[in-house]
């Protein structure tokens, strides 16, 4: 089948600002990855348009992206569940920068990634030759929030995120969750201080986006809300 | 525009992760990669890590390093499959004192299951005799890679290591033998920076990407091995690359043996568990070179079934292994079937053909990572490379599953320990004025270039036809065939057209770096499996059916000649104390 795509471009050596740019590509099929039609565009149509991927399944985090009003990864979505009736609209994830085309400057969500502290702090030195003992039960309570690829389509899904820029958002702050619930971590308090400022977790009006955006389908708002609950308890 | 630092680490995977952590502060060390960090191809690892903990059933490091000989059909050096396996129980604890989430057993400790070729002696006094399966895979859900990636990324924010993510390394300063630094340029700006060196550690990871069907991710170009091979150093084994043999149908994705490890069965169109017949005593769970030849072979003998696209697959069924274990144990890629194939696993049986998953051969190194400058095992000086890049040679002809993850953490530590004890006394020297000018004038040609070739049909039709010659099965003709097609490919290359001429975030020019690099690899594989006259590992020839132990205990060697056929050498493999004797599970 034949289909309609507007992807939302930008070179800043040559362009005052983004513009949209259609393109009618030919001979895709249903089971197709939307990524799979960005690179038969890039390969057979126009080999400047520029964009993230590695993995090409999920995994890595690349290639995020806004598709018809709503972020997801390019490889993890099948054109099946896409209407192609209409043009499918491909814009790059908001409230970044963008670099060129559906490329954006990602560092500012890495930094906030980096403010919550995101390894393992211990006071305890780890018993010399086997590991520290942790219950099957506890594991599985970090594997929803592990299991997060840093592919930022919650974070900036977030409308807290687009009025405030200093908001750590949803990524950052799974990532704290991840290691405050570790019963092996011993920095859960100097996270939950980081978490309890002007721009931390009460910024977190529960608004689902970041749910709904998550390719991982991931239940961010509930994590996020353990922790509310967690800070609560501790000032009580 | 120079910059100087004591070490340079080249990729950003688990191997060159876990190298930096390695590095002292008082040292200054930077880590560049095409892509950011968490980004790395190691991340797509699922199944397991493993190594011999005994914490559901007894086992030792010398089961582990029997089955990792056997398993490398002998072809792997044994002296250096000794030092992995035994420091795979220390590698473990590590990973879970960074801070690794662990599924876990019953008491608490690190849980562990079956996988491919891990097997124990079913009675302790009949070492040699009967073997059984052995619980030897750590593992964390089906997403072990993902969360190993994820530690050792955060442990180097952790060690405030210095990232320049997204520049692609174009070429290594070499002068009279040692290595100096490396050349790169900033993708987003498109500037070149020379990064002066005391040490480089090569760690890109493999090429599978010259595959048409292939689990590797799209940055799978080997340009690590290429940079090497182009500075006129040795590839080493590079004719043994292994086709993991549950791919998902048509997209290569990997679907991770742990699905056999947890109880899964391979099924042809008549419904018959065919592995019985091709490995009776494990099974479904024998290594991957004789799994993924089963399976064309069943294909071959008209038991696949034919897809929609045109190609044979078979069935991976796990049905019968009921809702919890599949959610619990194989949620990722259960989810992949459902998401790409529209198959349901807990009712349906997953269609799967194999994928090229695993370069064997590499950048031929010693046990302390230092990479070798010919077949007599010299050194080059400041020079080192570790994980799939690198053949050390742990894997030999065939590697099994869970020994890539290990080999990551295993030679990425003692290639950053290596390191250290070099910094001690090593010093800057002085950097020839020319450096930097080869990649200019590389990157001013495909740039001005107003060639007719499209790079995608490059890539495409060697994809296809390395594929089609150089596979699972070969064949005197189909490798001369490939060898001519390469010799055609390369002509045509020189006629590509960079037909973005922007300085930003240029993803173009990368493409043609990377096909560039792609042909490299793919003439060192080619001319590789050309020669070696017998079947071992994942290195099968029709025309020589048999493993030769008389004449191919050896790796190979090649030698990349300027518009020449590369020159082969060999190195003869170190047998330690297991003997070779016939593979048969």
């Amino acid at each position: 089948m034949d289909i309609q795509v507007k992807i939302l471009r930008y070179n800043p050596e040559k362009d005052n600002e983004p513009y949209y740019q259609d393109f009618n590509v030919k001979g895709v099929s249903e089971d197709w990855r939307l990524l799979d039609v960005l690179h038969e565009i890039k390969w057979n149509y126009d080999s400047s348009l520029t964009f993230r991927r590695s993995c090409a399944h999920g995994i890595c985090g690349s290639d995020g992206m806004k598709v018809n009003g709503r972020n997801r990864l390019a490889c993890a979505l099948l054109l099946k569940y896409i209407n192609t009736k209409k043009p499918i609209v491909i814009e790059p994830l908001p409230s970044l920068p963008i670099i060129k085309d559906l490329v954006v400057d990602m560092s500012s969500f890495f930094n906030k990634y980096e403010v919550v502290k995101p390894y393992l702090i211990t006071n305890t030195p780890p018993p010399p030759d086997s590991e520290r003992i942790q219950s099957n039960e506890d594991a599985e309570k970090l594997f929803e929030s592990a299991k997060c690829i840093l592919c930022a389509c919650c974070t900036t899904s977030c409308p807290s995120t687009w009025t405030n820029e200093n908001y750590l958002g949803p990524a950052a702050m799974l990532k704290a969750y991840r290691f405050i619930n570790d019963t092996r971590d011993e920095g859960a308090d100097e996270r939950l201080d980081i978490l309890d400022t002007p721009d931390g977790i009460w910024r977190c009006h529960t608004i689902f986006n970041c749910i709904e955006a998550c390719p991982k389908e991931i239940n961010i708002t509930w994590h996020l809300s353990q922790l509310k609950k967690r800070i609560s308890s501790r000032e009580m | 525009m120079i910059k100087k630092f004591d070490v340079v680490i080249v990729g950003a995977g688990g191997a060159g992760l876990r190298a930096a952590v390695e590095i002292p502060k008082e040292y200054s060390c930077a880590v560049i990669s095409k892509v950011f960090p968490t980004r790395s191809h190691t991340g797509t690892a699922q199944g397991g890590v493993c190594a011999a903990l005994s914490n559901m059933e007894d086992d030792s490091w010398e089961n582990h390093a029997f089955d990792t000989v056997k398993g490398s059909d002998y072809l792997g050096d044994q002296d250096s499959i000794e030092v992995m396996c035994k420091d795979a129980i220390r590698a473990i604890m590590e990973l879970e004192h960074m801070g690794m989430p662990f599924s876990r057993n019953e008491d608490g400790k690190i849980a562990q299951r079956q996988f491919g070729g891990h097997t124990k002696p079913a009675d302790m006094n009949d070492p040699y005799g009967k073997r059984v399966s052995v619980k030897r895979a750590c593992y964390s859900a089906d997403r072990t890679g993902h969360v190993m990636l994820q530690t050792l990324y955060e442990n180097t924010i952790k060690n405030q290591v210095t990232f320049f993510s997204e520049y692609f390394v174009t070429e290594l300063l070499m002068e009279d033998g040692v290595c100096k630094g490396v050349v790169a340029f900033d993708i987003a700006t498109s500037e070149l920076h020379i990064f002066q060196a005391k040490a480089v550690l090569i760690a890109t990871g493999g090429y599978g990407r010259v595959f048409r069907i292939t689990s590797n991710s799209h940055a799978g170009t080997g340009d690590g091995m290429a940079l090497v091979y182009k500075a006129g150093l040795p590839l080493e084994d590079m004719e043994f690359f292994q086709f993991h043999p549950t791919g998902l149908w048509k997209l290569g994705i990997l679907v991770s043996e742990a699905a056999r490890g947890e109880g899964g069965i391979l099924k042809n169109k008549d419904g018959e568990r065919f592995m019985i017949r091709y490995a009776p005593t494990v099974m479904d769970l024998a290594p991957r070179d004789m799994v993924s030849r089963a399976i064309i072979t069943e294909i071959r003998e008209g038991r696949g079934i034919r897809g929609s696209d045109g190609t044979d697959y078979v069935l991976l069924d796990l049905t019968h292994l009921g809702k919890e274990v599949i959610d619990d144990k194989l949620p990722e890629i259960t989810g992949f079937a459902r998401t790409y194939l529209g198959v349901e696993p807990t009712t349906d049986p997953i269609p799967i053909q194999p994928t090229a998953h695993y370069a064997m051969g590499g950048i031929p190194t010693n046990v302390n990572c230092e990479v070798l400058l010919n077949e007599d095992g010299d050194i080059v000086r400041g020079l080192y490379a570790a994980g799939e890049c690198a053949c050390v040679s742990v894997h030999g002809g065939n590697r099994l599953g869970t020994n890539s993850l290990l080999d990551l953490v295993v030679f990425g530590r003692r290639g950053g320990k290596a390191i250290h004890e070099f910094l001690k006394t090593a010093s800057f020297g002085d950097l020839n004025e020319n450096a930097g000018k080869e990649t200019n004038g590389t990157i001013k040609k495909l740039m001005d270039s107003k060639g007719s070739e499209k790079i995608s049909n490059i890539r495409t039709e060697l994809q296809n036809s390395m594929m089609e010659d150089c596979g699972v099965f070969r064949t005197d003709e189909g490798l001369r065939k490939m060898i001519s097609k390469l010799k055609e490919l390369r002509e045509r290359f020189k006629n590509i057209a960079v037909q973005d001429k922007s300085r930003v975030f240029n993803t173009d020019l990368v493409e043609a770096l990377e096909l560039e690099n792609l042909l490299l690899n793919a003439e060192a594989t080619v001319y590789s499996a050309y020669a070696r006259h017998e079947s071992r590992g994942a290195h099968t020839r029709e025309d020589f059916p048999v493993r030769d132990d008389q004449n191919w205990m050896k790796h190979t060697f090649a030698f990349w000649k300027e518009d020449q056929d590369p020159e082969l050498k060999f190195k003869p493999v170190v047998v330690t104390r297991f003997q070779p004797m016939e593979r048969k599970y």
